[in-house]
């Protein structure tokens, strides 16, 4: 039996048929939608290439199976960037090399955006790096990463500072 | 994955019915069950998704100064909610040392109750596991053994919960509530969870169709909040299962302890309350050798299931330190690394 969802991805409202209850949002997005930042790398919810945001939240991916998520709004990397202006954590993570071989960057970007938005770990590297314990780097990109979303927190705080004065 | 058939009720009484159907399993955010259903290890023939049920997701505050929660709570929202963080601080904590942020924010307080084993020969069905199927036989006794039970096990099944939420709960008295074919009723969370004995398979009091609608904390657990600590030892620093926790939290009163509560986590197949340990506690005063007599007592019944003797020292350590940090005091945060004895905020003394 075919079942139906609708979905807001990046922005775009899709409708999704679903032939196989067993597709996982990770497997749609790749294999339906044509969206390949999300990453599979262990498909097991332990190493979280596959994070993308789920109605504002991180999530990884590839444990919701997708027909359960009627009327979600889902954020993948592709949809960050504002046509070619970097997203603030994009530009972060070049800045700060905050990735050797790119496999987890995805994942470790849309964490970062989560965490950013989760408003927890504010400055504090120790908090930093326990958010994102979720998101395995076997580069060891490790520094670079904490560095890149301290300065993405300066950033994203500075404009909305701005943005409410 | 097998296939299945995937259903979302929009009343709770129409989920019950749904989910007693032999071969049901109820889906939350199925950050345990999906992951099962990968392996194998679970392969339910039709999923009840409770995700859209009114009424689940609710954190009231109780008459008595207690808060219940309900089973579709995320551990993310529950964790950071001053209602909670404020009163049982280590019940925060212990959330916050579980799994990543990413599964936090989906994972939710009825499905940590229900979560199954990450006993790893569970997880693969080329393994013999009674609890995945009775009468097979475990090929984790003589197998990778270091972080099964040193408490409560038996011949069938050395297995442990892998919960952190539940240590501290069971340590404050928590009750669980359950919707089921038969109507409502509540069970203290010390009762829910079942040791193995020789039917392993058997994880919980829930019957068919039964579903956890809410876990509630008495107000008398907040007398507790001002010194609590979970300190949970792991082989790393964070997004690790433990191999011992411990929930330490104690009320004194003219230097004396007046009332102690103590859990301990990864040492068996339920979260485990140490009266015993309580009991000596009680009256004495908050030093170093009261808290090394309530170690021996928490742990005098412990024994090895396999390559795991050095659990059984480990946990003595790690009650000595919970305790040393509960009588400290809570801290006003949770600390960066929750549950971690390589973030103590305040002086205290060395277990």
């Amino acid at each position: 039996m075919t079942h139906t969802i609708n979905l807001t991805v990046n922005g775009t409202r899709r409708e999704v048929a679903l032939d196989d209850p067993r597709t996982t949002l990770l497997d749609l997005l790749r294999e339906g939608l044509g969206l390949t930042g999300a990453k599979k790398g262990c498909d097991r919810g332990q190493c979280g290439a596959c994070t993308v945001l789920v109605d504002g939240r991180r999530v990884n991916s590839c444990l919701a199976l997708a027909i359960g998520l009627d009327c979600a709004e889902v954020l993948t990397v592709e949809g960050l960037a504002d046509g070619d202006r970097l997203h603030p954590v994009q530009q972060a993570f070049i800045d700060h090399d905050g990735m050797q071989c790119g496999f987890c960057t995805p994942g470790q970007i849309m964490s970062a955006v989560g965490l950013i938005a989760e408003a927890q770990a504010g400055d504090d590297p120790e908090r930093i790096r326990e958010a994102m314990s979720g998101n395995i780097c076997r580069c060891g990109a490790y520094a670079g990463i904490t560095a890149a979303v301290r300065e993405a927190t300066a950033v994203l705080t500075e404009s909305e500072r701005r943005e409410r004065a | 994955m097998n296939r299945f058939d995937y259903v979302q009720p929009a009343t709770l009484d129409e989920a019950v019915a749904a989910a007693s159907e032999p071969g049901a399993a109820y889906l939350a955010a199925g950050t345990n069950l999906v992951d099962l259903m990968k392996t194998g290890a679970m392969r339910p023939d039709r999923l009840v998704d409770i995700t859209r049920l009114a009424d689940l997701s609710a954190i009231e505050e109780l008459p008595d100064g207690g808060l219940r929660i309900g089973a579709m709570v995320r551990n993310s929202d529950l964790a950071h909610d001053p209602r909670l963080a404020g009163r049982f601080p280590m019940v925060a904590e212990a959330l916050l040392s579980g799994a990543s942020a990413q599964l936090r924010n989906a994972a939710t307080v009825g499905g940590n109750l229900v979560q199954r084993t990450r006993c790893p020969y569970f997880a693969d069905p080329s393994n013999a596991c009674n609890k995945r199927e009775p009468g097979a036989g475990c090929d984790a006794k003589g197998g990778e053994s270091r972080s099964h039970a040193v408490l409560g096990f038996s011949e069938a099944c050395i297995a442990t919960n892998p919960s952190d939420f539940c240590v501290p709960l069971v340590a404050l008295d928590a009750t669980v509530e359950i919707a089921g074919s038969t109507g409502r009723r509540e069970v203290a969370l010390d009762e829910f969870h079942l040791l193995p004995g020789s039917t392993p398979e058997r994880e919980t009091v829930l019957e068919p169709g039964d579903l956890v609608t809410a876990v509630r904390l008495p107000g008398e657990a907040a007398g507790y909040g001002a010194r609590s600590r979970y300190v949970k030892l792991r082989d790393r620093t964070s997004y690790a299962f433990a191999l011992v926790s411990v929930a330490a939290a104690l009320r004194i009163e003219d230097g004396r302890i007046a009332d102690a509560r103590l859990a301990l986590g990864g040492v068996a197949a339920k979260p485990w309350r140490a009266r015993a340990a309580e009991t000596v506690l009680k009256g004495a005063a908050p030093d170093p050798d009261a808290f090394a007599e309530a170690a021996e007592a928490a742990l005098a019944e412990a024994r090895p299931s396999g390559d795991n003797a050095f659990k059984i020292d480990l946990a003595r350590r790690v009650v000595r330190r919970a305790l040393a940090y509960a009588a400290v005091g809570s801290p006003s945060r949770v600390p960066a690394l929750p549950g971690s004895v390589f973030a103590s905020e305040g002086e205290f003394e060395h277990a």
